[in-house]
């Protein structure tokens, strides 16, 4: 119990600076890609920094206060995750965090922003099956829906979910903001939609909504480490050299694909969802 | 301290002009002069935005969009005006429908000159602007300590 | 248990002086009397059960004359629909009624032998269903008393028959009390088939052509699952000479699977499965109050309730299957629906058939978990959609509209009304609130109960993650406002609040309290009816989750609260630097000004009704075909 207090107390603290070298990490990473020197890898705290020296500036004053329950919801997720709690519960809270983030950016009643709120909201109803699936999937993998019990197995989930693991890195493009599916809003320049769903969040706000962000980054990637994680602490190793992997696939499948349409979007993704979520566990409820 | 010069987000605006500086600013953002390496990222949202970039002359529909643009644009921030439109006018300058260069509307801080202005021009004045956007955080503090 | 006979009687004979009362305000007065009366006859019901050790209650054991009056209300019932039918020259519905009628007729007189069972059991399961018929019901009739004002004075085309309404509204807590609280399955059919007459008479209640055709679309697709009803009581009546419910559940002979599905299918019309969701969705052009009757607490948990009876029968079995299949089906289909309408009574009546397939789906699966699970989406959901159901009434009175794209900047507009649209809607879908809770529950009831459930588990995936799309796009239009936006005024009555703010405390309070319920009912029906012992949600996922009730509530208040006198600058919002400084209008390349009007997406080409309907027709009637013959074969051939 305490080590699982230690754990989440320890994600509260540590995940902002760890997500925020892993967002330097890819700007660089995907500058190096395009063959360009690119930002420092502290760029990202810089610019936290920066954001909360600006003058506070709001549209409407509702924003703030969903803004901040948006992170605060975000760190819960993350550490009921790294505390090793109920994994569905992890997911429904992470939903929860989602949504405080979409009435953040529609209270502010602009053409901007509330496409960018439809646009979000397509997105988590894209995601939102494979991320349901991939908890059962891990639960019939290891037998239990507590994430202590999960790391806790002789085999790593992956080998009995190939298809969940595919599914999940499908939907974590879209969780991650990467192109092709970061329609909602993106990191990058010139979006048809300006900055859809963070258009009219500014100065602190929005430095609020990157260390959000940051939070959610580590979580998910906690989540891909997940399937390689047994009792053997050498597995850790091999879940985080899976996790690198992941953020340079992710990188490299965001500087190598254009923005899709929404529609686009949610058919691949539920296809995906069906076809490697959904017959991964079927077979393994057969075998069971 | 807060030294908000490390991370100078840009916004760029486009007025009347015969698209050349536009071009240039873009070309600043690509790998071949990679702008980013100062931690530029250009925004398109003056809502996110430290720098105001504007090309081009101002007229009279644009005026207005210029001045909203800037007062959406959170405190501090700094406009450079790239190019001779930008700074005067420039040719169009005696048009009927030309106010003259953007400093008719909003205060600049950094003029680029050029017809059109070179990328590197552009990468100089944005440092220019770091600069001015460090003292005016400065200033801004000190502002802020003798009022306290 | 002396008191139960009065529970069920006393609606009858309430309605019957509020019928007679002309008086508009004696009649207000004797309603919230009679509201008030039933309320502290449900309480005594269920202390009185509680107090004596929740001892499960039999009575009328021999009912000689009650059977008389019984067949007296049944010809009754007949007649009165046969009337209609033929003012409204609907032939064949009279079919309907007539057969069923005689059948069950028939049974009673010339079927010898049967055993002498209770007539009425009040076990842990029915005095919970008549603690919310009893609650909801009381308010929503508490709340209707004070909309039909309001109702009339902006449908001045309608007919004024404010005590036939009311008196129906009655009949019908009457009917459902009966229902829950029957034993025997003449008893239960008899009041199955007032409550289908008085939602048809409720749906009809404004006469116009729509509505007459609705309300005839609801009349025959109940009497077709009545007739399933009375085909099933001739079945069991004449095999096993034993008219009670749970001892036919409980007879471990294979023949039983047919009525038992036949029953089922009974309730799958009731509660609005597809293919029969259709007459849910006609019932909309009704008065609001009949409404939230039909969809939260009354009627369509009528279906619900017998398919939870039935549920032991149904587990592991071709039926169970079906009705499952079935649910599931309808859980995911109709969410579709919800996204694609904007009518703000459509999508929720989309989606309590959505929620309602849940509850059918844990039902079909038949395990302890899904039965648990469904017992509290009964109860949260009855709460909710009562609440939902009412403040959109309430809102349609004040704005008159009730489409979800007029009730943008509600929150600036109406405070009170955007706040209970708020906490119901987010009550239905989000984390750590009631629905949530339960659908988390039956989708872990679902992995661990056999293989073939995985594939429920799958659609509920889909299906919750469009439920989260409606939602939570009515949602943001509720808090999207225009900085022109005005409190207007409010035309809602004090006793409409009251009803609706009671659901807002119930709502948040249940939440923080269903362990409660858990173990005074629910727990122990559970180890009564399956034997063994349970345990469901561990109590460490209780605490985080009351933590978390906590938390949603309190953090954005607190935060709300720290930064309210923060002196902000506030900037119109960003339109490509054309907005006219107030974020209302933008100047176009005209030069002159455009409303900014910002509206949801509804994805009509790929959810649509036009698009899904007839296939999902098909699909469903197959559907429940199938698993009627599959369950007739595997109780004659294999």
């Amino acid at each position: 119990m305490v080590v699982r207090i230690i754990c989440a107390l320890l994600f509260i603290f540590a995940a902002p600076v760890l997500g925020g070298l892993i967002s330097g990490i890819e700007r660089k990473l995907s500058a190096r890609m395009q063959r360009r020197v690119g930002p420092p890898v502290t760029q990202a705290y810089k610019d936290v920094k920066k954001l909360f020296g600006k003058t506070p500036q709001i549209v409407n004053r509702a924003q703030q206060f969903m803004v901040i329950s948006y992170m605060f919801f975000m760190m819960i997720t993350g550490a009921l995750f790294f505390g090793g709690a109920d994994l569905l519960l992890v997911f429904f809270t992470l939903t929860t965090a989602a949504i405080f983030l979409v009435v953040a950016a529609s209270v502010t009643h602009s053409p901007y922003s509330s496409m960018g709120v439809n646009r979000e909201m397509i997105q988590m109803m894209s995601y939102e099956p494979m991320v349901l699936l991939t908890a059962v999937g891990l639960y019939l993998a290891c037998g239990s829906f507590n994430v202590s019990n999960m790391i806790s197995t002789d085999l790593m989930p992956i080998v009995k979910l190939p298809g969940v693991f595919v599914g999940f890195i499908f939907i974590l493009t879209i969780k991650l903001r990467k192109s092709p599916f970061d329609i909602s809003t993106s990191h990058h320049a010139h979006q048809e939609i300006v900055k859809g769903i963070t258009t009219e969040m500014s100065g602190p706000m929005l430095g609020i909504i990157e260390i959000a962000e940051w939070y959610e980054k580590v979580f998910l990637l906690g989540v891909t480490g997940l399937f390689f994680v047994t009792s053997n602490p050498l597995s850790y190793i091999a879940a985080a050299a899976v996790v690198l992997l992941t953020i340079v696939l992710e990188v490299l499948i965001d500087n190598t694909s254009a923005r899709l349409t929404w529609k686009q979007m949610l058919t691949s993704s539920w296809i995906m969802t069906l076809v490697c979520g959904g017959i991964n566990i079927v077979v393994l409820e057969i075998l069971k | 301290m807060k030294d908000i010069s490390k991370s100078p987000w840009v916004i760029h605006y486009d007025g009347s002009s015969c698209n050349g500086c536009d071009m240039e600013v873009l070309a600043s953002l690509t790998p071949v002069y990679d702008i980013e390496r100062f931690g530029v990222i250009n925004t398109g949202d003056p809502m996110h935005a430290d720098i105001f970039l504007v090309t081009g002359g101002v007229n009279k529909l644009n005026r207005k969009v210029i001045k909203q643009i800037y007062d959406q644009m959170p405190s501090p921030k700094v406009v450079v005006a790239i190019g001779a439109c930008a700074c005067t006018g420039g040719v169009f300058k005696e048009c009927y429908n030309i106010l003259g260069g953007t400093d008719t509307v909003i205060p600049v801080d950094v003029y680029v000159p050029g017809c059109a202005a070179r990328p590197q021009s552009i990468i100089d004045g944005i440092v220019k602007a770091k600069e001015v956007l460090k003292e005016k955080c400065l200033t801004e503090q000190r502002k802020g300590g003798s009022n306290e | 248990m002396e008191y139960i006979p009065y529970l069920i009687c006393f609606p009858f004979v309430a309605a019957c002086i509020i019928f007679l009362m002309t008086n508009d305000n004696v009649r207000k007065a004797l309603a919230t009397v009679f509201v008030v009366a039933i309320w502290i006859l449900t309480g005594f019901v269920a202390f009185d059960f509680i107090s004596n050790g929740s001892r499960t209650g039999l009575l009328f054991v021999n009912t000689h004359t009650v059977d008389m009056v019984m067949m007296g209300a049944e010809v009754f019932l007949m007649l009165l629909v046969c009337t209609l039918c033929i003012k409204y020259k609907k032939y064949p519905v009279m079919l309907l009624s007539i057969i069923p009628t005689a059948m069950c007729i028939y049974t009673e007189i010339c079927c010898e032998g049967i055993k002498h069972t209770a007539h009425i059991r009040a076990d842990r399961f029915s005095v919970l269903m008549c603690l919310i018929i009893g609650v909801i019901g009381g308010l929503i009739v508490i709340y209707s008393i004070n909309y039909m004002k309001g109702y009339h004075e902006h449908h001045t085309e309608v007919r004024k028959r404010v005590n036939y309404f009311t008196a129906l509204l009655f009949v019908f807590l009457g009917a459902m009390f009966g229902l829950v609280l029957s034993a025997n399955l003449i008893w239960i059919f008899l009041f199955w088939e007032i409550t289908s007459v008085c939602s048809f008479l409720l749906i009809g209640y404004t006469k116009t052509e729509e509505a007459v055709n609705n309300s005839f679309r609801a009349l025959w697709m109940n009497l077709l699952g009545g007739f399933g009803f009375a085909v099933a009581i001739v079945m069991v009546a004449f095999i096993y000479k034993n008219l009670d419910l749970i001892e036919m559940v409980a007879v471990s002979d294979k023949k039983v699977l047919v009525p038992v599905m036949l029953l089922s299918f009974a309730a799958l019309t009731k509660s609005a499965q597809l293919p029969f969701s259709s007459w849910l969705l006609g019932a909309m052009v009704a008065p609001t109050p009949s409404s939230a009757l039909l969809h939260s607490a009354t009627m369509v948990k009528a279906g619900c309730y017998l398919l939870l009876r039935l549920s032991p029968a149904l587990c592991g079995n071709a039926a169970g299957f079906g009705v499952s299949a079935v649910g599931a089906f309808t859980f995911l289909i109709a969410s579709m629906l919800a996204i694609t309408v904007s009518d703000g009574k459509k999508v929720l009546a989309y989606s309590t058939i959505s929620n309602l397939g849940l509850i059918v789906t844990c039902a079909g699966v038949g395990t302890k978990a899904t039965v648990w699970a469904a017992m509290f989406l009964i109860i949260f959901h009855a709460v909710t959609k009562s609440m939902l159901f009412q403040c959109v009434g309430a809102i349609e009175n004040s704005t008159h509209s009730r489409d979800v794209e007029d009730m943008s900047g509600l929150v600036v507009r109406y405070r009170k009304l955007a706040f209970i649209m708020i906490v119901g809607i987010v009550a239905m879908y989000l984390a750590p609130f009631g629905m949530l809770i339960f659908k988390w529950a039956a989708l872990k009831a679902f992995v661990d109960s056999s293989a073939y459930n995985v594939i429920l588990v799958i659609i509920l995936a889909f299906g919750s993650s469009t439920t989260l799309l409606y939602w939570t796009k009515w949602l943001c239009r509720i808090v999207s406002s225009g900085s022109s936006a005005k409190k207007e005024e409010d035309k809602t009555s004090k006793g409409q609040y009251f009803s609706m703010f009671v659901h807002v405390i119930l709502a948040i309070g249940l939440c923080a309290l269903f362990n409660v319920i858990s173990e005074t009912f629910i727990v122990k029906y559970i180890i009564e009816v399956f034997g063994g012992d349970v345990s469901f949600l561990s109590d460490g996922n209780i605490i985080i989750m009351a933590v978390l009730v906590g938390a949603i509530i309190i953090v954005p208040a607190i935060i709300y609260f720290m930064t309210k006198d923060v002196v902000m600058n506030i900037v119109p919002s960003y339109v490509a630097g054309v907005n006219r400084q107030d974020g209302e209008y933008f100047v176009n390349s005209y030069g002159t000004e455009t409303k900014v009007e910002i509206s949801n997406w509804y994805m009509e080409d790929i959810f649509g009704e036009k698009v899904l309907s007839k296939t999902c027709t098909v699909i469903s009637s197959v559907l429940v075909i199938v698993s009627i013959v599959a369950s007739i074969g595997g109780a004659f051939i294999w």
